[in-house]
């Protein structure tokens, strides 16, 4: 066991910081897109979600994110049932979140730092800070002689980079990584695998939602499965295998 | 002092959205022109009109004729009865030597006058002459007089009062239609013109509001565009208008002499110092409420499509 995981191991002695409680969300009467789910999540942790499509990953995102209420159950992230934020709270409550797209979501009109900045500015951060916390996190993600590239100048992967720059720049507490490799080669999404994990290390816990099976079992983390809205495994160091079942 | 950096940078993107959207952004505000520059004529003979119209009240009023006999002790108290009424404006007393002496320079030739000596024939026709300050009311003053003990008639013109009364009415009538009606066109399109900022900027609302912004970070800057589209609009009717009105009344009073020279016309910049806030609040108005109503609507469409 390394020291890694053994702090994982302590980490667990605390409250789940995501927490899903017997939830379920029907978009239409009826029909469930996800039915009484139970996920605990510890802080530090590294978790796989993965499934086939419609299985109901997107769904958790969304309920994560409080843009959907779920219809039945509560969720609970850092010990506070997210349902009940009022929608002023709920901007707050969304900075303590870092999110990354699978088509990474960069404004094209602006550069790597202008992105990266903007993260920032949307929250009000005085400038001082955005000057000090966008070159940190340019130097985490290896693109700090990139700054000033726009979007279209930079390969699949350095987008993503950037991506994960931004969603890191506010020091959020969990990331959360909605398939993440899904528009990039082997190689660059291995890349962005390996810095997902060097960020969990430093503390944040990550989620990330996948199709791919190479880089989930390569990884060795906690796999979630997802099929037809139920949670059909949860396994740590678990393999992509139960999804195609 | 955060606070104030926001709102700068929501002024400075507002700034930049409505220079990206120029096109519309244009159109908007010319539509808001076109508004302001109709309001702005309609107002101007409105207010003329009004003008005028309270000259031409102050000049018509009613004449009361006293009983044979009554005396000057009398007739005072009934001046200072009917003086008391708020509709009245002031009120003159005409007395029997002074009717005569004016129908004597009015309408007599002096060998006539010579021939009635020291006699007056207007001895019983002392008179009060009563001018309103509403004329709107001359109806209810004329039987008020009526019924005063020691008058014997009220000489008074109806027919001037309501047709005075009937444009007032009417002229009520079709500013606020009018205005309802420009106040509509003006919202649809500022509507269509923040909706279109919107989903330019769509991709950017989504991120900001997945990072955690403030609904007032993410709307300010398109009520920033709706006031500065509302703004813009203004500037050219007022101008326009303030020229124009000058060149008018000047060409009005030359062109037809006979009919405009005894017309009271208000002061340009009377005029303008009364104009300028009604179209600011008109154009900032309609700016400030149509795009906070369409950010607030298409923003929350776009929250729920991440």
């Amino acid at each position: 066991m390394t020291e890694y995981d053994i702090q994982r191991e302590m980490s667990k002695i605390e409250a789940p910081v995501i927490l899903f409680e017997n939830v379920s969300k029907e978009y239409q009467k009826g029909v469930a897109a996800i039915e009484n789910i139970n996920i605990s999540i510890y802080k530090g942790e590294f978790v796989f979600i993965v499934g086939s499509s419609g299985s109901g990953k997107s769904t958790l995102i969304r309920l994560l994110m409080k843009e959907i209420l779920p219809s039945k159950g509560k969720v609970f992230v850092a010990g506070r049932e997210i349902g009940r934020l009022r929608r002023r709270q709920v901007s707050k409550y969304r900075r303590s979140i870092g999110v990354v797209f699978q088509d990474f979501r960069l404004l094209k009109d602006r550069n790597v730092f202008e992105n990266v900045a903007f993260a920032q500015r949307v929250v009000e951060a005085p400038i001082r800070e955005i000057k000090r916390q966008v070159p940190k996190m340019l130097s985490l993600v290896g693109l700090t002689d990139k700054y000033k590239a726009y979007p279209g100048e930079l390969s699949g992967g350095q987008q993503q980079r950037v991506a994960l720059a931004r969603a890191l720049v506010n020091n959020p507490v969990i990331l959360l990584a909605d398939e993440p490799t899904g528009n990039l080669d082997p190689k660059n999404s291995w890349e962005i695998m390996t810095l997902l994990e060097e960020i969990n290390k430093r503390g944040t816990t990550v989620v990330v939602v996948t199709h791919n099976q190479e880089i989930v079992d390569r990884m060795q983390k906690r796999v979630i499965t997802l099929k037809n809205g139920r949670v059909i495994s949860d396994e740590e160091k678990g393999r992509y295998k139960y999804a195609k079942n | 002092m955060q606070r104030i950096r926001t709102l700068f940078y929501c002024m400075k993107q507002g700034i930049r959205s409505v220079w990206k959207n120029r096109v519309y952004s244009l159109a908007s505000a010319g539509t808001i022109t076109a508004c302001l520059l109709l309001l702005g004529v309609f107002y101007f003979v409105v207010a003329n009109f009004n003008y005028a119209m309270k000259s031409a009240e102050s000049m018509v009023g009613i004449t009361v004729f006293f009983e044979r006999g009554t005396t000057e002790a009398r007739m005072m108290e009934i001046k200072e009865e009917i003086r008391l009424r708020v509709e009245v404006d002031h009120i003159v007393y005409i007395s029997a030597e002074e009717a005569w002496e004016t129908y004597k320079k009015e309408n007599l030739s002096a060998e006539l006058i010579e021939t009635f000596g020291s006699d007056n024939p207007l001895e019983d026709s002392a008179s009060l002459e009563v001018y309103l300050n509403d004329v709107t009311m001359q109806k209810a003053l004329v039987r008020f007089a009526e019924d005063i003990d020691g008058v014997r008639k009220v000489n008074h013109s109806e027919s001037v009062a309501e047709s005075f009364a009937g444009i007032e009415t009417l002229v009520l009538v079709i500013s606020v239609g009018l205005i309802a009606i420009l106040v509509a066109v003006a919202v649809f399109l500022i509507r269509t013109t923040i909706s279109t900022g919107i989903s330019v900027r769509r991709e950017e609302i989504s991120i900001m509001s997945i990072f955690g912004a403030t609904d007032f970070f993410i709307r300010a800057p398109f009520v920033v565009e709706g006031l500065i589209i509302g703004f813009l609009g203004t500037i050219l009717p007022v101008g326009l208008l303030y020229v124009v009105y000058g060149e008018v009344v000047a060409t009005l009073k030359e062109q037809f002499e006979g009919v405009f020279t005894s017309m009271k016309f208000l002061d340009r910049v009377e005029i303008m110092n009364r104009f300028v806030p009604i179209a600011l609040l008109f154009s900032l108005g309609i700016g400030l409420v149509a795009s906070h109503v369409t950010a607030k609507r298409q923003i929350r469409k776009i929250e729920m499509q991440h």
